[in-house]
Order: structure tokens, then sequence, then C-alpha cells
């Protein structure tokens, strides 16, 4: 009977319902979308980091998981890598920062292609000229660019030589020796990627590897990717927690001021329930249903709507962000919305439950 | 020998309004015998809705004494007097007052559901119920939500909620004042009705002497007492 009371309660404010929860949804794809452009990005990353086609990744010494450092390994190393036993070829990169979070990546196109099995060009071709620069389709989507389109970035205008498959190491290639040459980083690199005759032997090969180059940091690439998670990202864990702390605000905010007019609106239905001999708890309860349909309703709003945002930044700025869709995270962000949620009707619960029933009968 | 439901003995009742007392009652005696059907006229400010909201457990007397069925509710804490409207006494107001989200059968279900009693729990019970809707003249527009019915169905779907729990009284409080001539005089004769053939106790609150006069006594207030 509660329930009925409670499902025709939401569906006569239909507005008020439908504004709830949708507010509440709001926080839940706060939360979802953060956590899925956090996941997204970093996944796009991964399989980036696997396009490259390599068994092998040489960092420098010292240097971090995620990192734009630009080169502080000597070019030489590659000859010495290309002498190891089991290595079948072995290309060295250069990233240089160009603002924000976007880089460009300079590579040797043949021993590249030799390594990654070569770009899938969708339409343009590799670098003929000094000045031609090759992205992937995320980022010509993104900034609506074609073969021949200026770019201008590291104080040059270049011309877009060709647009590539996305998933090959990052999204905008430029030769290695020009970004080396530009960025005053001559015959140094970023990374070195090395690929082996045989993925059986990459035990081996790593042994050997450190073993002759001990400082610097060597990972399979299957290391090197199960590193790049969001658990090994202290900033991003301790943002993501914000956002759920702002979340619970939100939704506390949110279901308060909803709760409270409904209080308010409904003080004489709050007087009758009281002259039937409701007691406190059952009015408090009613409006704790009503607050916890709310909130599943708002989550799944939120799930619903979080496929919106995710279809937003794949069609928007697929080169900048990447998000998926994490159903794991849809209980964790459904009960963020319901404590907030529950938090917020707490208050109004307990002025309704207390109200004086004749007061509230001659209510206007 | 006597067999009163209600006794009321120097009821006093004093509002704190600012730095003013209000003394709404100022010791009344009243007794009600089982199966009577009282009204208590007055004018505004006499004390009678203050009556009927002690009886019904809707407010504390200042001081006297109040025994309904034997039970005293002026030594009632808030919860024992929400008991007391749970399970001894019907209310019908003025102005209706049923839910308006939900449809008459479940403004009638939901006072069962709360006192704890959410199914009949005999074939006699379930029929009993049958026959009073029918006596009401609600019976077919049950699923109809209050806004579609008419000042008149609201008040008998009042009635049936009210009684729906067997309460031992029937408190009415001006039950007519927001009907017509008709309807008024429809509602009048449901609770004499409902007095004669189910033998319910009823306190009427009016101010309306023709109304009053459908009652078995008409007992008179004035300045908070009974004159």
């Amino acid at each position: 009977m509660i329930n009925k009371l409670v499902i025709e309660n939401l569906k006569h404010r239909w507005v008020r319902t439908v504004l709830s929860a949708t507010a509440v949804g709001v926080q839940v794809t706060m939360i979802l979308t953060l956590v899925g452009v956090s996941y997204g990005t970093l996944d796009d990353l991964s399989r980036r980091s696997r396009g490259a086609g390599a068994d092998i990744l040489i960092r420098p010494p010292g240097s971090s998981i995620i990192s734009l450092s630009t080169a502080p390994m000597p070019e030489k190393i590659l000859d010495f890598v290309r002498s190891m036993p089991h290595v079948a070829v072995a290309t060295g990169t250069i990233v240089q920062p160009i603002g924000g979070t976007n880089s460009v990546t300079g590579i040797d196109l043949e021993s590249f292609e030799k390594m990654s099995g070569g770009f899938r060009f969708l339409s343009g071709g590799p670098f003929r000229n000094p000045e031609d620069v090759i992205i992937d389709e995320y980022w010509a989507r993104q900034f609506r660019l074609s073969v021949g389109s200026p770019m201008h970035f590291m104080d040059r205008t270049w011309r877009v030589s060709g647009i590539v498959e996305p998933g090959k190491l990052a999204r905008i290639f430029l030769p290695l020796k020009l970004v080396q040459e530009l960025s005053a980083n001559t015959g140094k690199l970023t990374m070195v990627y090395v690929k082996l005759d045989d993925p059986r032997h990459l035990a081996d090969a790593m042994a050997a590897l450190k073993n002759q180059l001990p400082t610097y940091q060597i990972y399979s690439i299957e290391e090197f990717v199960s590193q790049i998670s969001v658990n090994n990202l202290p900033q991003l864990k301790t943002f993501i927690y914000v956002v759920i702390g702002v979340a619970v605000v939100v939704g506390f905010l949110v279901v308060f001021l909803s709760m409270y007019t409904a209080v308010l609106e409904r003080t004489r239905e709050i007087g009758i329930l009281k002259s039937l001999g409701a007691t406190p708890a059952l009015i408090l309860g009613i409006l704790i249903r009503e607050t916890i349909v709310l909130s599943l309703i708002g989550s799944v709003f939120g799930i619903l709507f979080t496929y919106g945002t995710r279809w937003a930044i794949m069609r928007f700025v697929p080169g900048s962000l990447n998000q998926i869709i994490v159903p794991e995270w849809w209980p964790v962000a459904s009960l963020v919305a319901l404590v907030g949620s529950l938090l917020g009707a707490l208050y109004p619960g307990w002025i309704a439950a207390k109200q004086d029933p004749i007061e509230a009968l001659s209510y206007e | 020998m006597s067999d009163a439901l209600i006794e009321i003995r120097g009821l006093k009742k004093t509002y704190r309004m600012g730095d003013i007392d209000v003394h709404a009652l100022r010791g009344v005696d009243l007794t009600v015998e089982r199966g009577e059907f009282i009204a208590v006229c007055g004018p505004s400010g006499s004390g009678k809705s203050t009556l009927f909201y002690i009886l019904g457990g809707l407010t504390q007397a200042t001081g006297g004494q109040v025994l309904i069925d034997g039970r005293d509710l002026t030594r009632m804490n808030d919860s024992q007097r929400t008991a007391i409207r749970r399970e001894l006494v019907g209310f019908v107001f003025q102005r209706y007052n049923l839910l308006p989200t939900l449809s008459a059968a479940d403004n009638i279900a939901m006072a069962r559901y709360i006192a704890g009693s959410s199914k009949f729990r005999s074939k006699q019970d379930t029929e009993w119920f049958r026959q009073t809707l029918e006596l009401l003249g609600v019976a077919h527009r049950l699923h109809h939500k209050p806004r579609s019915l008419s000042g008149g169905e609201q008040q008998r779907v009042a009635i049936a909620r009210a009684i729906v729990n067997h309460p031992v009284l029937l408190l009415a409080d001006e039950p007519t004042g927001n009907l017509d001539t008709e309807n008024s005089e429809t509602v009048l004769k449901l609770l004499v009705d409902l007095n004669e053939r189910l033998g319910q106790t009823i306190l009427m609150i009016t101010h309306n002497p023709e109304a009053a006069a459908y009652a078995h006594r008409i007992v008179n207030m004035r300045d908070g007492r009974i004159v």
C-alpha cells in the first residue's frame, strides 16, 4: 500500500520527479563519465602502445610510466639493442609536447612500419616533404582536418600528408630527425621499441637487456600496458574521489530541495495520514522510499546519459579524450547517488514526521 | 445502567499565542453513550473544534479527564494518541481530506493498512464492508481519484474510510460544510443510517442547526463551555 502511495505521489508530481531524477542522473553521469574517460584514455594509450607491434619497451632511467619527457636517451643505444640476441627490429621515438596533454611523436618511418606492420592510410600517404605530418583518424575528425590541411604547432605550419587508422602508438607523427632537430634533441630518444624474432624468447631477451642496461627501465609491452591503470596514477584516483565527494553533495542538495518542497506541498496529506494514525516512522518511511525510487530512476538516467557523453566525446573530441562504458562502476555511482539522496531526505523527512497533525490538516 | 463510551470531566485546553493564553476549553463535562449520535453546536471560537481534536487524540488537553472506551486520553503521550487514532476513532472532515493521489478504494485501503489490517479478516467482514459501500452509494466509484468525484461522493468515501476499521467513535467535523443542500441531506441521512443500522457512535461538530437536528442529542457550546 505504501509503495503504491509512493509511486502515485511520484507520478502525480511527474515534472518534479523527472527533474529530480535527472539531477540525480547528472551526478551519476558525472562519476561514470569521469571514470569512463579515465579508463578510456588509459585503455586507448594501452591499445596504441600494443599497436606499435613491439615486444619490449625501453625507457630512460628514472622515468615514470606516463610521462611526456622528451629525449634523455642517446640514439646510439639503438645500435646496441639491435646487436642483442633475438632482436629483430628496434626503433626509437621522440615525444614532444605541443600543448595541453597533446604531443607529437617523431618516428623513423621505415623501422616503425617494419615493427608495427605499417600504417593503414585512410587517405593520403607518408611524409614526402619536410613540412608533412601524419595524423590519425580521431585527430582528423576532432579538428576537421583532411589531406593537405594546415596544422600549427612547434612554431611551424605543417601540412597533413596522410590520415591513418588509429591505434598505432600516437595521433600525430613527424619524422624522427625533424623532431630531434626542432626540439634541440639531436641524437636523443624518448623511448625504444623492440620487436623479437620470436615472442617465446621474451624472457631471455629481457634478461639480457636488463643485464646490459641496468639503469634503464625495461618492460615487456604487456608489463608496461598492465601498469597503465588508474591504480598507478594516485592523482587521478584522488581526482575521482573528489568528484565522488562533489557528487554526494550535489545529490544531497538536489534531493534535499526536492523533498523539502514535497513535504511543504504535502503538508495536508501528511496531516491526513497522521489523522489515520500513521506513526512518524511510517511518514519518514514514505519519504525515504520516494527518495530511493528517485535515486534508482536517477541512476538509470545517469547510466543512459553516460552513453550520450561517450557518443559526444567520440563524435567531437576523439583525438583528445576517449571514453569507455565501465559497468562495474554502475553500482558504485548508484550507491553514491543513493547515499547523497538519503542524506538529503533526512531533514525534510524529520520535519514531516514531526508535523503537528492539526496544523497540517489546516494547511492551505 | 449507563453504557458511556465517552466521559469528559473538567476538560481544559489553553493555547499559548505569543504572550497571550487563549482558553479554548474552560472545564467541559460531557458523557456520550455507546450508540449515541450527538451534535455539538456553537459559534466560531466556542471550543467545539478543540473538543473534536482532543477527542480524536490530535492534541493534548491541558487539564481534566477524557475517557474513551475506558482509556484516559489526557494521560497519553504522542505515540499512544497515535494508536488511539488508529484503533478507536474515525474522522470525517469538512474538506473530505482524501489523499489526492490515490483512488477512493486505495484511500480506504490506506486506513486499513495503517491500522495494521490491510486485508479483510473474514467473509463477514468483507460482506459488511461491501454492504456499507452500497449503503454509502460509492461502490461504483471506488476506482476514481478524488478529483473525479463530486463533493458528496468524496465525503461518502471519507465516511467509508472512517468506519472501515470499526472505530468505537466516529468524529465528524462540519461534514456538510462544503456541500450543497441535497448532498448535505444525503450525507446526514447516511450518518443516521450508520448509527441506526451499525450502532455506530457519532459525535458531529456543526454550527448548522438543521444538520444538528439529525442527531439524537444536541450539545451547545459557547466560550469554551457547554451551555
